[in-house]
């Protein structure tokens, strides 16, 4: 909402007042402001007189122009095709700064000197929306009565300033230059003036032109009344400035007029031609596909939901949005019919959210005062009668069922002082709610009185909050609350997570966060066993148009913006979730997903570097397995692989049985790149019971060390015999370890040698040679018959 | 028979200064103190001689015996210092050269924000919960007094999946959602931090996905006052301990009195600079008591238990603490950008 500091004046007195100063008062009200600017940024502009105009002699259009500037007459020199003797200009002179910072200076224009310039409209920096073509191509033509000499920017009304104020959704009343005249007399303790609007009438009587008809429920107030023989023209200049300073183009002084009442009361108003509406003015909801022509020249189809002002044949107006191109009033309207109406909010919401939004709509949506009404009409057949010659009928069509009783709101000192934490006196408290123009009866309790206009105000809560405003919250001295002490806490997953990222940066993964939303495409890539999509009905690219099932897809994405930079070593993780639904039900997994590629750990000038792998991934899974405390409870499972891994360098990962996610290297399907990821579901994860941690002493006594390599068949997972190693080592097998697999000489080309390297100790006592001999023995024989393998020689 | 003691120490003295390896001493050893050796041999010329001079030449015998072994045991010394000389001197390297790429995985640092922010309400006895970012109309709009239709839902375009189900636009509909759950309807101190979403195009200063962390407290005689110390602390914990706040009414639908809250400038301490656009203050968060509706629609009564509740925005803070321009940042996740974060966090200067 802009304000004028010259139009707010005609309400409340502030040509007194710093305009910045009071911008800040208002912030602190809670009306933060985008901007505060004068109309026109120009200085050193005065009045004066073309006294002499002679075309130059050496130039096609330039003009020698003696102007008198009220102390002297100085030479100009004019390009303008408009200039001519007698005219009465704007003059920048020698030292005038004009908008974009340009500083007239003295100067020789075809030999000739000339001491300063005459200006545009366009020259003073008005924006160009506002201006006629006239306006950019010739200088101004002042009226003939202008003060020579005198400041022309103050002349003109282009000193002017406006705060552009960003209103907050509840604030309906300030859409209007009363409510904003309100809040700002609530700040100076200054009284509020209404306009003027009485006006004679003619004996005729609207009632024998119009008939009206509510045929809804979602309007409960119309009111109507007629003005006859208006002329149109242009605006005088204040009403022009107001309207520009308030950000909409003059038209003429009709349509102007009813801008003016709508800037003024916050009343939207729709003129008719009266002529071309005929008798009905009938106020429905639209029927289903009715169509009408609005005013902007489009064919708009109606529903049920939107309201219309209609005559007997059709809609004729979209009610509270923008009026119908049949009734319009144009160049020759003489005879306007008045609406001064409230619709619906919601249904004004609905339908200019799907038409079109107005000045008019975003006023309607938020709410109007019933008691402005009446009094917006009869301002707009004042002004019609004053500025357009207009005979204003006698009468007013009226429907109406709103109340307009202020709202009462009993209240305490104590309540008030115990909702702001402050001790703000009995005193300072009354005198808020009279500069706020809320009288009240009683003495604590206190009923208050609430008017029409403040529709925000509805509970104690919102009075304590204007109270609060203008006693000022900067009173309030913060403490801390007085609560139960009582240790704060994390939930479960919030710890899992918090540990999850310890584990993930102490193995040098870094972590980031991703976007959730992608794309139909590439939302099924990577995922396991999950349910169906959740899509959005409103995207706003196709790229970001589902939810995520898999966080690999994003890792990758990741790596792909590195690998464009030339950046291809990356440890990354990311702690997230996916979203899918069963059936009817949503449900958000939290994930934990990591993506390695090339160097892991390296010295830049030696060869050998490590460089991710599957072991590596693997390695990483299998630390974070045993930091949760799963040892022994998880497998790596080659079944169930995850069909965008690489089907021979991926495993699912299992823990008690049940599948928590999967790890190995992105399929090359996928991509060309070596890039290695895991995906662990933290949900499935975090439903393992875990015991808690409990001391072991660590054995006193000596280990036996013991070594032993078979030959299998090449296919034979290394798993098969670990398995058997360990079970038949029992509990004196401390200990198992691949050191070697070998392939090649002295191995037949289908088979491979394994070879381990085994710990057998014991908690309480020396291990006799005998005994792990035995056990040894064993294990040589147990694998050699359930793996098929052979014992390798020595 | 001392002279030949003598001799003997003297032939051990010269024998032992040609010796410069470990294996020669050993075999000088071996020689002199062998059972077949010279030491050796004079001993078993012992048993011809009377018991006085057994005793003389014994006592004798045994000196030269620890003479040479003490001497040996001095060279040993030179020689293993030596040796080890030799071997510091080989294993010499350039130290140099670049090192290995050991490396510590770093902390997102809107993690880092959102952690310690955590971590100092928790420290105030405050509980952290969540709830879904499939959030229904309900929970995200209506329980937080913005009925369907209400101008401020324009504020808030959100991601529709159905006519009721969305991805929450705020953090706020836990809130509800905690007081919903809490049955005995007893006092609530909770934040709860997480991802929220907004139907708005990308750019500097807008994320279709971004954070936020709510925070609610519900007791008896909660003010406006205990809002204000409470952003205090958080103020001074996150931004350094001279910042100020002040509060600015606004309005939210969910709270009654709504105030922004100001900090007073990190960079300028106040007085004026270009991050304050010369005012001294940075807007950093909405708060408010919460709106009497919100707490009928979760079960408290209104008249009993007042409340605050306040929303951060872990992007700006760390936009403000760091200097960081553009919130895409958070999430291109460019290495160099995530890197930079990771370290111990200096003070202000």
């Amino acid at each position: 909402m802009r304000v004028s500091k010259n139009f707010l004046n005609d309400y409340v007195k502030v040509d007194d007042l710093d305009f910045h100063e009071l911008a800040e008062k208002m912030v602190f009200c809670g009306n933060e402001y985008e901007s505060i600017e004068r109309l026109s940024d120009a200085t050193g502009l005065v009045i004066g007189e073309v006294v002499e105009c002679v075309d130059h002699p050496e130039s096609d259009h330039l003009h020698i122009c003696q102007v008198n500037t009220g102390k002297e007459t100085k030479q100009i020199i004019c390009g303008a095709p408009n200039v001519r003797a007698g005219l009465k200009v704007i003059v920048a002179e020698v030292g005038a700064v004009l908008p974009g910072n340009i500083t007239i200076k003295k100067a020789k224009l075809a030999g000739l000197e000339s001491n300063g310039m005459i200006c545009s409209l366009e020259e003073l920096g008005l924006d160009s929306k506002y201006l006629r073509p006239e306006d950019k191509e010739g200088i101004h033509e002042l009226p003939l009565d202008a003060p020579v000499g005198e400041d022309a920017i103050h002349y003109l009304g282009y000193d002017d300033e406006v705060i552009d104020f960003e209103l907050t959704a509840d604030r309906a009343d300030l859409m209007s230059m009363l409510g904003m005249a309100y809040e700002v007399g609530a700040i100076y303790d200054r009284k509020v003036t209404y306009p003027e609007t009485e006006v004679e009438t003619i004996s005729e009587d609207v009632s024998e032109v119009h008939t009206l008809s509510v045929e809804t429920k979602d309007c409960p107030i119309y009111l109507g009344r007629m003005v006859r023989n208006v002329q149109i023209k242009e605006s005088p200049m204040w009403l022009k400035n107001r309207l520009m300073a308030s950000g909409i183009r003059s038209i003429n002084n009709v349509v102007d007029i009813s801008n003016y009442v709508m800037l003024e009361y916050g009343q939207p108003l729709h003129f008719f031609d009266s002529d071309a509406l005929g008798r009905d003015v009938i106020v429905r909801n639209a029927k289903e596909m009715e169509e009408m022509t609005t005013l902007d020249g489009n064919k708009r189809v109606l529903g049920p939901d939107d309201l219309v002002i209609a005559n007997k044949n059709e809609a004729v107006c979209l009610a509270g949005v923008m009026g119908g191109l049949n009734t319009e009033v144009e160049e020759n309207t003489k005879n306007i019919f008045i609406e001064a109406a409230i619709f619906d909010a919601l249904k004004i919401r609905n339908t200019a959210r799907h038409i079109l939004r107005s000045e008019a709509s975003s006023r309607y949506e938020k709410g109007i005062d019933p008691n402005r009404t009446r009094m917006a009409i009869d301002r707009a057949c004042y002004l019609l009668n004053k500025y357009a010659g207009g005979e204003v009928l006698s009468g007013c069509l009226v429907h109406d069922t709103t109340s307009k009783e202020d709202k009462k709101i009993s209240i305490t000192l104590e309540k008030i002082n115990q909702v702001l934490g402050m001790d703000i006196p009995k005193d300072k408290v009354e005198e808020s709610l009279l500069r706020l123009g809320f009288t009240f009866e009683g003495n604590d309790p206190y009923v208050v009185s609430i008017p029409t206009r403040r529709l925000d105000v509805n509970i104690k809560e919102d009075l304590i909050s204007e109270i609060g405003k203008i006693y000022g919250y900067h009173k309030v001295i913060g403490k801390l609350p007085v609560v139960e002490e009582k240790p704060g806490t994390y939930l479960p997953m919030s710890k899992m997570i918090k540990n999850t990222r310890k584990y993930m940066n102490g193995v040098g993964l870094n972590q980031v966060i991703t976007y959730s939303l992608t794309s139909l495409d590439l939302v099924d890539k990577y995922v396991m066993n999950k349910g169906d999509n959740i899509v959005l009905l409103n995207p706003l690219s196709e790229e970001r148009r589902v939810l995520r099932k898999s966080m690999i897809q994003s890792l990758i994405d990741v790596y792909d913006y590195h690998h464009s930079r030339h950046m291809d070593d990356l440890q990354i993780f990311e702690c997230g979730k996916a979203y899918y639904q069963i059936e009817d039900e949503m449900i958000e997994e939290n994930l934990v997903t990591g993506l390695l590629s090339g160097t892991y750990l390296s010295t830049s000038w030696k060869q050998d570097a490590m460089v991710s792998d599957f072991y590596l991934v693997k390695g990483i899974v299998e630390g974070f397995l045993n930091y949760l405390g799963l040892n022994r409870r998880y497998q790596f499972r080659t079944n169930d692989l995850n069909k965008d891994l690489h089907p021979g360098r991926s495993c699912s990962v299992y823990v008690d049985n049940e599948c928590v996610g999967y790890l190995g290297q992105v399929h090359p399907k996928n991509h060309k790149k070596e890039l290695y990821v895991f995906e662990l579901s933290l949900d499935k994860l975090l439903s393992k019971k875990v015991r808690m941690v409990k001391y072991k002493e660590i054995s006193k006594y000596p280990v036996v060390h013991k070594d032993v390599a078979f030959v299998v068949n090449i296919d034979t997972p290394s798993e098969e015999l670990m398995n058997v190693i360990k079970k038949t080592g029992g509990r004196l097998l401390t200990e198992v370890t691949v050191f070697d697999v070998y392939k090649g000489e002295n191995v037949a080309s289908d088979e491979k040698s394994i070879a381990y390297a085994l710990t057998f100790q014991d908690q309480n006592r020396t291990l006799e040679d005998k005994e792990v001999t035995e056990i040894f023995h064993k294990i040589i024989e147990n694998v050699e018959k359930k793996c098929n393998a052979k014992l390798r020689d020595k | 028979m001392n002279e030949k003691i003598n001799s003997l120490k003297q032939e051990v003295e010269q024998k032992l200064k040609s010796v410069s390896t470990m294996k020669e001493l050993n075999e000088v050893k071996t020689f002199y103190l062998g059972k077949k050796g010279p030491i050796s041999a004079l001993s078993s010329m012992m048993k011809d001689l009377s018991v006085e001079e057994k005793r003389e030449f014994g006592s004798a015998l045994n000196k030269l015996k620890q003479e040479v072994n003490l001497m040996m045991e001095e060279v040993r010394i030179r020689l293993e210092e030596e040796e080890l000389n030799r071997r510091l001197e080989k294993e010499k390297i350039d130290v140099t050269l670049p090192s290995t790429s050991v490396h510590f995985g770093s902390v997102h640092p809107l993690t880092q924000v959102i952690d310690e922010i955590e971590e100092l309400f928790v420290s105030m006895g405050y509980d952290v919960v969540e709830g879904p970012e499939v959030e229904t109309d309900l929970y995200n709009f209506e329980k937080l007094n913005l009925p369907k239709g209400h101008p401020a839902r324009d504020a808030q375009d959100s991601f529709y999946i159905t006519e009721e189900l969305l991805l929450r636009t705020q953090t706020s509909p836990v809130q509800a959602r905690t007081m919903d759950a809490n049955t005995e309807k007893t006092p609530i101190r909770v934040i709860c931090p997480g991802k929220v979403y907004r139907r708005d195009d990308d750019d500097a200063t807008h994320s279709h996905q971004f954070t936020q962390i709510e925070g609610l407290v519900i007791d008896k005689d909660i003010s406006l006052a205990d809002l204000k110390g409470t952003l205090e602390v958080f103020a001074r914990k996150v931004f350094g301990e001279d910042r100020e706040i002040r509060l600015r009414p606004s309005f939210f639908p969910f709270t009654e009195p709504s105030l922004e809250v100001d900090v007073s400038c990190m960079k300028c301490g106040g007085k004026g600079c270009s991050v304050c656009k010369g005012t001294g203050w940075i807007e950093i968060l909405g708060s408010g008591m919460v709106h009497p509706n919100v707490l009928r629609a979760c079960g408290y009564d209104p008249e009993k238990y007042t409340g605050f509740a306040f929303g951060i925005g872990p992007e700006r803070v760390a936009m403000l603490k760091y200097g960081i321009s553009d919130i895409r940042a958070f999430y291109t996740n460019d290495k160099r950008f995530l890197e930079d974060f990771n370290r111990v966090k200096g003070s202000e200067e």
